[in-house]
């Protein structure tokens, strides 16, 4: 876990994996709870090892009970201990809703101040595995409209391995979304990154033409769309929210300024979206320095559906988005 | 028909006990008069009939313990220890309430006497008694966590994830089931298969018995043992609290599914009124005894409204605080 001085070619789950290493061996309240993350390894195996690392007191195996171990983890929390609760898919959180929303974000509030909830909860979120309406969803838009959570969606390498640390030094009930397409994708881990910042957003991609505003999963599409744009001479900045609650304004609307365009790019459903409420956002704040129309980018409104062709069609993909770019350009 | 009072029952015991739920039944019939006069808004439980389980179970616990009550916890609160007037300043919404008027009358907090609150929403305060149990055992410490619930949260989901996770991983939860045989309007022979609740427990492995929740004694003789119990690693346990509430389910209930005759049946097993009846029986208590603790309890009360009437309101432009956790001042 040391820097090596050298870059490291590693996965995403790997970077992930060794977040989780370095937090337990950081600090002897971590520890890591949820379905499978034990003696199966992880359903995604982001935590193959661990439990002969650091012994079932620390990796725990729960039942399939969401509700239970996340609550528990919100009462261990409370208790003094710093949990990662893993949740195998966001799909499954929805057992857990009532915890999340009822307890965990509001034990604050309700307490004026006397108990907070240093929690932190990850799960994967997104389609594209073929997976099918039970196991596909992106509902990290929901959980980002919910005061007294942050939300956080790690879309590098870098973010994979540096965001849990911040996590779990934050006091509040914090959110990990990881997009499951990512869990396979290589990358070079910055040397000696331990922690990143859980604040701000992050320009992935400078450009002077237009802006695209995206996070996990699409952030690759929106990079792969840019590249596509710069070869007939469209030069697009990509912006990585990194955090969906609270939304970093001040980078978007620096970028927005200064392309004067912008299209957001979210695997959630449109009506209602995150997109919807970063669009909005730029017309508060920045309307009178738009030359287009902000377009948007979203999944199709219907349940994810299981064949292939109907799923990619379905969600957005570079050239849906270098379409959306061209008709604001045109 | 009550019966006498156990042997080894001293007077300075039976008087204490006794003052307690005096406290609480003073506190919440003044409540009433409260709410009449708008003063208190929004829903308001009250537990008359109830303050034998709060007081038994308290006496049993010790500072170290954690407890996560309902949204029917002002008698919790009190027997806890907390201030009268914080709680009452709490229900009025003002800014010395114990949660600065945020929580109101369901929602009671106190990090001081680690009281993790009123939680409103049934069956939702178990998952977090099981974390707090496990943050006990993870972390080597010695106190234990006591969860209290109705039985109308039997019927949730998180009530039987909550027990068998408590039991697989044994750690030292006291599941406290207040049954006072009505989930809001609806009778517990309505909504269960199997109305007696502390069997479901035993089919997790979790140890359950009943207790007479009119019965301050018997309910603190019974939590006292599974304290220890629970505090020697055995694991969790389960008390099921037989007892009933004397009013309404909240303030806007107009009780159409009991009848009458059934409250005044259990008005006459009340918990202040059997223990007065035995401790006068006993001839360690006399009617001015009583008068007395009934005085001082309405003078406590009317203590805590001034202090509540003279409170100021939280500043509109501390709104949006405590969403987040904010540095220590």
């Amino acid at each position: 876990m040391k820097a090596t001085g050298t870059p490291n070619r590693i996965t995403y789950r790997e970077a992930a994996r060794q977040a989780i290493r370095s937090a337990l061996h950081a600090d002897p309240r971590v520890f890591l709870m949820g379905e499978d993350v034990g003696r199966y390894g992880g359903c995604f195996a982001v935590t193959k090892g661990l439990l002969d690392e650091f012994g079932p007191d620390r990796i725990r195996d729960t039942p399939l009970s969401e509700a239970a171990f996340v609550g528990a983890g919100i009462g261990a929390a409370l208790g003094g201990l710093r949990p990662i609760v893993e949740i195998m898919t966001v799909n499954f959180s929805l057992l857990a809703l009532d915890q999340i929303l009822n307890n965990a974000a509001t034990l604050c509030h309700m307490s004026g101040g006397q108990f907070n909830v240093p929690l932190v909860i990850r799960m994967a979120t997104g389609a594209g595995r073929q997976l099918a309406a039970q196991h596909s969803h992106s509902l990290e838009g929901w959980y980002a409209h919910i005061p007294g959570l942050r939300i956080l969606a790690p879309a590098t390498i870098d973010d994979a391995r540096g965001m849990l640390a911040g996590a779990l030094s934050s006091p509040d009930p914090t959110l990990v979304f990881e997009q499951i397409s990512l869990y396979n994708m290589e990358g070079d881990l910055t040397p000696g990154i331990e922690r990143v910042d859980i604040e701000r957003a992050a320009v992935r991609r400078p450009g002077r033409d237009i802006t695209l505003i995206t996070y996990g999963g699409s952030l690759h599409k929106c990079l792969s769309a840019a590249e596509a744009l710069a070869a007939t001479g469209t030069e697009v900045e990509v912006i990585d929210l990194r955090i969906l609650r609270p939304l970093d304004d001040e980078t978007v609307m620096g970028s927005v300024r200064r392309t004067r365009r912008a299209v957001i790019v979210d695997e959630g459903w449109r009506s209602g979206s995150l997109a919807a409420e970063i669009g909005m956002r730029i017309v508060e704040q920045a309307f009178f320095d738009l030359d287009a129309p902000i377009a948007r980018v979203c999944a199709a409104e219907v349940p994810l559906p299981y064949p292939h062709h109907l799923e990619e069609a379905a969600l957005p993909d570079p050239a849906r988005i270098v379409s959306a770019v061209r008709g604001l350009l045109a | 028909m009550i019966s006498v009072l156990p042997a080894g029952v001293t007077r300075e015991r039976g008087l204490q006990l006794l003052r307690e739920m005096l406290r609480i039944r003073c506190f919440e019939d003044r409540c009433v008069q409260l709410y009449g006069e708008q003063k208190i808004r929004g829903f308001l439980h009250l537990c008359n009939g109830e303050e034998g389980v709060a007081v038994g179970v308290m006496q049993a616990l010790e500072p170290r313990d954690a407890i996560v009550s309902t949204y029917r916890e002002h008698g919790h609160a009190i027997a806890r220890g907390m201030t009268m007037g914080v709680i009452m300043a709490e229900l009025f919404g003002k800014r010395t309430g114990a949660s600065h008027g945020r929580g109101g009358s369901m929602h009671i907090f106190d990090a001081a006497t680690r009281f993790y609150g009123g939680n409103a929403i049934v069956a939702g305060g178990l998952p977090l008694a099981v974390g707090l149990a496990l943050a006990e055992k993870l972390q080597h410490r010695t106190g234990i966590a006591a969860c209290f619930f109705g039985e109308g949260a039997v019927a949730e989901g998180e009530f039987h994830e909550s027990l068998n996770l408590a039991a697989l991983w044994r750690l030292p939860v006291l599941f406290l089931c207040e049954n006072n045989l009505y989930a809001m309007g609806t009778a517990l022979t309505l909504s269960e298969s199997e109305t007696e609740i502390h069997v479901k427990a035993r089919s997790y492995r979790v140890d359950a018995m009943p207790v007479d929740g009119m019965d301050v004694l018997a309910v603190g003789e019974v939590t006292r043992a599974a304290v220890t119990r629970i505090r020697g690693g055995e694991g969790p346990m389960l008390l099921e609290l037989r007892t009933y509430r004397f009013r309404a389910h909240s303030m806007f209930d107009a009780q159409l599914y009991r009848d009458k005759a059934e409250v005044e049946a259990w008005q006459k097993k009340g918990p202040i009124i059997t223990l007065t009846t035995r401790l006068k029986a006993a001839g360690l208590m006399t009617e001015d005894d009583y008068q007395r603790l009934e005085r001082e309890a309405r003078a406590e009360v009317e203590a805590a409204v001034t202090f509540a009437e003279q409170s100021e309101w939280e500043p509109v432009g501390d709104l949006e605080r405590y969403v987040y956790a904010e540095p220590a001042r």
